[in-house]
């Protein structure tokens, strides 16, 4: 019985949906292992995010609140994860599998001779070790892998692998960190950030629903027919390959084998033919829709409902028939 | 200026993937393999720091053999001179462990920059490249939507979910890119055949002095040891639409039915 961290991803103060996913999967394991949960917070906004991340499962947040935080590129954030663990003694860390964290892992991982499994769909514990499956190749294999004994466990966790769920703890601890920053940490600098999301649509990576638009659309303004469709079901907007690389939408929304992977629990995919590649980042949807002229389209054979129509009149009568049934 | 481009051997996508029972790998020798499509964008990248700023790009393959072709490959974009570490050790390893004899032979070699793709086709980890960082002591801008080396520091968009981070690093520095950076040309005739007659220097891990105990399937922190196919999907209801979009409407009933409104 000891401590596991949890490190937790946040955007504007509050934290990201993925964090509080990761909190179901800690107390997933702390149920087996006995662990107390400690978050570990990096940036301002520990004290607003107490009740929150209390109310999730974790008991004590680990935090570091300073400029330097995100003033440089990773680093930073591995020191302040290095600092975490001395204190915690813990040798289990879950972290949210997206693409920065990612960084942070790999650096923390060498630093802390570690092992890294990212992408993690599935947990169970097995003489008190982490038993984590996941998704190769673009969800057509399922692989089972362990962190080395005696080694500590770095697990990245997929987007909606896991549900948020509150379990009504109290409002978490908090205890401040020292973290004194190496060199290396300030070698690379965060010039300026550059956020592009006008909207409040949630980002492919979280959405529960993703509305997907591919070559079929034609042109760039058929993607604004996709951001209607999305914000009558309050999802989040992908594109295909051949969508983004004719600069239809941008490339940080592509689905797929190059682009992102992609696991909501509703997928609506239009004028997408479903080539491999882009299956590769969204097959492992719960449930799939696909709306294309031609009934040849290999995204029919993994749609769970499939119209062979044109999308430019499927379309919106679909979202006039969801407007109404919502009243 | 010497820029260093790591580039993968992966099996083709669209083909099958076997998985090696023995060692847990895939099966490379049953599956047609190709040069890591996402690595295109960063030889692109290489070739585009030779035209600006005329940097001898070397391209670094860690894989067996059987995988030279993909190094000819990758020369044949207009890169200099190549290194591949082949070596039975290998075989097995994890992304740190792949991370651990790049690194090793980087330290074998001059270079100023290392410019990785952000992930491989295949295993997707995108652990690589920051790992390397790490254990080589230099900074890592990943994830470049734009890359530009201005005298001794590297300028790069970072991309994020909401946008990109506009960061900057002395060089000696690793870079990853991810697609959006260029538009990949293809190699030239001339290319291709100059390609076969370029530097390739293979090594072993004694020549880099890596600890073979420290890399392959035993030096793995993390190990994969069951694998399954994923289980086929039952068909679903697929309706045409007779023009009217009139099947819109039964799809938004099914979608009421299943919750989704
Ligand atoms: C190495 C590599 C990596 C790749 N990575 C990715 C990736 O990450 N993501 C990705 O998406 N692709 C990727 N691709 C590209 C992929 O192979 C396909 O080319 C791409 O997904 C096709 O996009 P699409 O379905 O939008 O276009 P198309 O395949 O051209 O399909 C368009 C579809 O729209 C339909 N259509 C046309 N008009 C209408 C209409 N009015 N109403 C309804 N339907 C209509 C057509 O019937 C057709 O099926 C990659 C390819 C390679 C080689
Ligand atoms: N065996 C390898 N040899 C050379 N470069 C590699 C190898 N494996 C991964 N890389 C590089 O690391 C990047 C990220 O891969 P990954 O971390 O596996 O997602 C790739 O785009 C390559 O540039």
């Amino acid at each position: 019985m000891g401590e596991m961290l949890v490190l937790i991803d946040h955007n504007d103060g509050a934290p990201r949906k993925i964090s509080l996913q990761l909190l179901t999967a800690a107390r997933q394991i702390a149920a087996e292992t006995g662990d107390t949960i400690a978050a570990v917070w990096v940036g301002e906004g520990a004290d607003d995010a107490a009740a929150t991340l209390g109310e999730h499962g974790a008991e004590l947040i680990y935090t570091w609140d300073s400029d330097e935080a995100f003033a440089y590129v990773t680093v930073p954030q591995v020191e302040a994860l290095q600092a975490a663990i001395e204190e915690s003694d813990a040798d289990t860390l879950l972290f949210g599998s997206t693409n920065h964290t990612k960084d942070v892992a790999a650096r923390l991982g060498i630093r802390v001779d570690g092992g890294v499994i990212t992408d993690v769909t599935g947990l169970a514990v097995e003489d008190g070790r982490l038993v984590c499956t996941k998704e190769v190749f673009g969800g057509d294999t399922i692989t089972t892998s362990k962190v080395a004994d005696g080694k500590m466990q770095i697990i990245g966790i997929a987007s909606n692998a896991f549900p948020v769920e509150s379990v009504g703890g109290d409002e978490a601890d908090i205890e401040e960190l020292d973290v004194e920053l190496s060199e290396a940490a300030q070698v690379a600098k965060v010039v300026s950030v550059e956020k592009q999301v006008a909207s409040d649509r949630p980002d492919i990576g979280e959405a529960a629903v993703v509305v997907a638009g591919g070559r079929g659309l034609g042109n760039e303004e058929g993607f604004r027919l996709m951001e209607q469709l999305a914000d009558v079901l309050g999802a989040g907007v992908g594109a295909s390959r051949a969508a983004t690389d004719a600069g239809w939408y941008p490339h940080r929304y592509q689905i797929g084998q190059t682009g992102r992977t992609i696991a909501p629990t509703l997928y609506i995919g239009s004028g997408i033919s479903g080539a491999i590649q882009h299956r590769a980042g969204m097959q492992t949807s719960q449930t799939i829709i696909a709306v294309n002229k031609d009934a040849e389209a290999p995204i029919f054979q993994i749609a769970d409902f499939g119209i062979v129509g044109d999308l430019y009149t499927v379309v919106p009568k679909l979202i006039e028939e969801l407007e109404d049934r919502k009243g | 200026m010497k820029v260093i481009v790591p580039v993968k051997r992966v099996p083709d996508t669209a083909g099958d993937k076997p998985i090696d029972p023995n060692d847990r790998t895939v099966d490379r020798d049953s599956v047609e393999s190709v040069l890591c499509p996402v690595n295109e964008f960063s030889i692109e990248e290489g070739v585009r720091l030779k035209e600006k700023h005329g940097a001898e790009v070397t391209v670094l393959l860690v894989g067996p053999d059987s995988a030279q072709p993909i190094v000819r490959k990758a020369l044949s974009y207009g890169l200099d001179a190549a290194v591949q570490v082949s070596d039975e050790g290998i075989a097995g390893s994890d992304a740190l462990g792949t991370a651990r004899v790049i690194a090793k032979a980087l330290e074998s070699m001059e270079w100023d920059l290392v410019v990785f793709g952000n992930q491989s086709a295949d295993a997707r980890t995108c652990l690589v490249p920051a790992a390397v960082a790490e254990l080589l002591g230099v900074p890592s801008l990943t994830f470049a939507r734009y890359l530009e080396v201005d005298g001794d520091k590297a300028i790069a968009h970072r991309e994020h979910e909401e946008g990109w981070d506009v960061v900057e690093a002395p060089l000696p520095a690793v870079v990853s890119v991810v697609e959006a950076i260029n538009d990949p040309r293809y190699p030239s005739f001339k290319g291709i055949m100059a390609a076969k007659s370029k530097p390739l220097t293979v090594k072993s891990l004694a020549d880099i002095g890596v600890d073979p105990a420290s890399v392959g399937a035993g030096g793995a922190a993390a190990t994969m040891y069951a694998f399954e196919p994923r289980p086929p999907k039952a068909a679903g209801t697929v309706v045409e639409d007779d023009g009217s979009g009139a099947a819109a409407e039964q799809l938004a009933d099914w979608m009421t039915e299943k919750k989704f409104v």
